[in-house]
């Protein structure tokens, strides 16, 4: 319990600030509207191609704008030196890592959430009736950008190009999760029903998912102290 | 009995030797004066003891256990460069933040307790981001003393500090002294740090030059020491 709320203790200090500064969300959601408005110039909504390649546009957008948040993750505890503070608290880097993680997965999600809408708006695409599906597919997708990307905000955060190196190392590391959750959407979004040759993705955007958070968990001590 | 040990301890960063086989003790409810120019070592090796940096070589005890591990960590209070505070939580939130972090028992009372000793509880709901340097400064040091530290582990505590903070950080350092606690501090401001110190050692590019007792000759000619055994 002890362990759980200092996570959540972290958590919370994370989505106050950004209730009160609003400027990742603000950033994030404005990139992904103007991506989503320029890529819709550059398809025909009426076209059947829309559909397959809408899962492809819809997780690269969340991608793009995912790196927005997860770039300011660790960044902004470098204001008053707030994250040597936290470091040299009896917070483990476990603890300190899953409640960014948490935080970051909230703020992605709410982007998510925004942009799925506008989405369907702008290339006439009628979301699923399986739209719980589709949201499992994004809480899972979602994770996985999380993970890799909290723990890459960790590693880079004293680098002075920190904006450019982190979406450079992540997205490489994000591909299988991607895949996943592109093959996935693009099923859903297109009426199709999942069968057993697309639940496969499902294995691997858990797979992922676990594997990666145990990995960043046992690792993230060594990325913050040495 | 000692609170610090340091064994031959050596920190590069890269090729470059930021310490270099530095080994002394501090004994429990002792004050260090750490001192030295600029780039001497000192904040590494502050950063070392509050385990925010691992050694390259050698080994570092703190309070009879590593300096990472999680039971070190409750009982060391560490005011480094910056003030560590959030700017946009208020000075409440922010104090409450780290009073759960530590475990205390009772974080809203620690909380408010420390902004009354602070002589912020007028300002305890406004954001950091709105408030002056001092009670900023105030405010950190609330932040490093709440959870009543065993060790404090100060970088430049003096440093930029407003009367009013000097005069609060002053009275919490000799309390601190008076409960037992021990406190090792990097300074340049030699005359307020003697008075305070029980113990002084200087670090010379990243080597001990000289580890001892503060002693008159230091408190009234506070220079002595960097002519005895610092850089020309």
């Amino acid at each position: 319990m002890k362990f759980l709320r200092q996570v959540f203790a972290i958590t919370a200090k994370d989505l106050r600030s950004e209730v009160r500064s609003k400027d990742t969300v603000n950033a994030s959601l404005s990139f992904a509207l103007v991506i989503l408005l320029l890529f819709s110039f550059a398809f025909d909504p009426s076209s059947d191609q829309i559909r397959e390649i809408a899962g492809g546009l819809l997780w690269l957008v969340f991608a793009f704008a995912g790196t927005l948040i997860l770039n300011r993750s660790f960044a902004r505890e470098l204001v008053n030196d707030c994250l040597d503070a936290l470091i040299a608290s009896p917070v483990s880097g476990a603890q300190l890592y899953l409640g960014k993680c948490i935080a970051n997965y909230a703020l992605l999600l709410i982007v998510e959430t925004v942009c799925l809408p506008v989405f369907a708006v702008f290339y006439n695409v009628r979301l699923p009736r399986s739209l719980v599906l589709l949201f499992v597919v994004m809480l899972l997708g979602t994770w996985g950008i999380t993970v890799i990307g909290t723990l890459f905000s960790a590693m880079t955060v004293n680098l002075r190009l920190r904006e450019l190196m982190l979406p450079t190392l992540i997205y490489p590391m994000l591909i299988p999760a991607l895949m996943g959750a592109i093959q996935l959407s693009t099923v859903l979004i297109a009426g199709d029903p999942v069968g057993a040759d697309n639940e496969i993705w499902f294995r691997v955007l858990v797979a992922f998912d676990l594997i990666f958070t145990i990995l960043a968990v046992g690792l993230v001590e060594i990325v913050l102290v040495g | 009995m000692s609170a610090v040990a340091i064994e031959g301890v050596w920190k590069f960063f890269g090729d470059y030797p930021a310490l270099r086989d530095v080994s002394f003790g501090v004994d429990s409810g002792a004050c260090l004066a750490l001192l030295g120019r600029n780039g001497a070592g000192k904040t590494t090796l502050l950063r070392i003891l509050a385990g925010l940096s691992r050694t390259s070589k050698g080994r570092i005890t703190v309070l009879n256990e590593d300096a990472r591990a999680e039971i070190t960590r409750r009982r060391i209070g560490v005011l480094g460069h910056g003030i560590g505070v959030y700017e946009e939580l208020s000075a409440l939130e922010n104090l409450l933040l780290f009073a759960r972090l530590y475990g205390m028992e009772n974080p809203d009372r620690t909380a408010n307790e420390w902004l009354a000793r602070t002589g912020l509880e007028r300002v305890r709901d406004g954001l950091v981001r709105e408030f002056s340097r001092g009670m900023r400064q105030r405010l950190a040091v609330a932040r490093a003393f709440l959870h009543q530290p065993k060790l404090l582990l100060l970088d430049e505590p003096f440093t930029a500090l407003d009367d009013r903070a000097i005069k609060v950080l002053q009275d919490l350092l000799k309390g601190a002294l008076a409960d037992g606690s021990t406190i090792i501090m990097s300074t340049h401001q030699l005359r307020e740090a003697l008075e305070l110190a029980t113990d002084v050692a200087l670090i010379n590019r990243g080597k001990l030059a000289f580890r001892g007792a503060r002693t008159r000759e230091m408190l009234e000619d506070p220079s002595w020491l960097y002519r005895n055994y610092g850089e020309a």
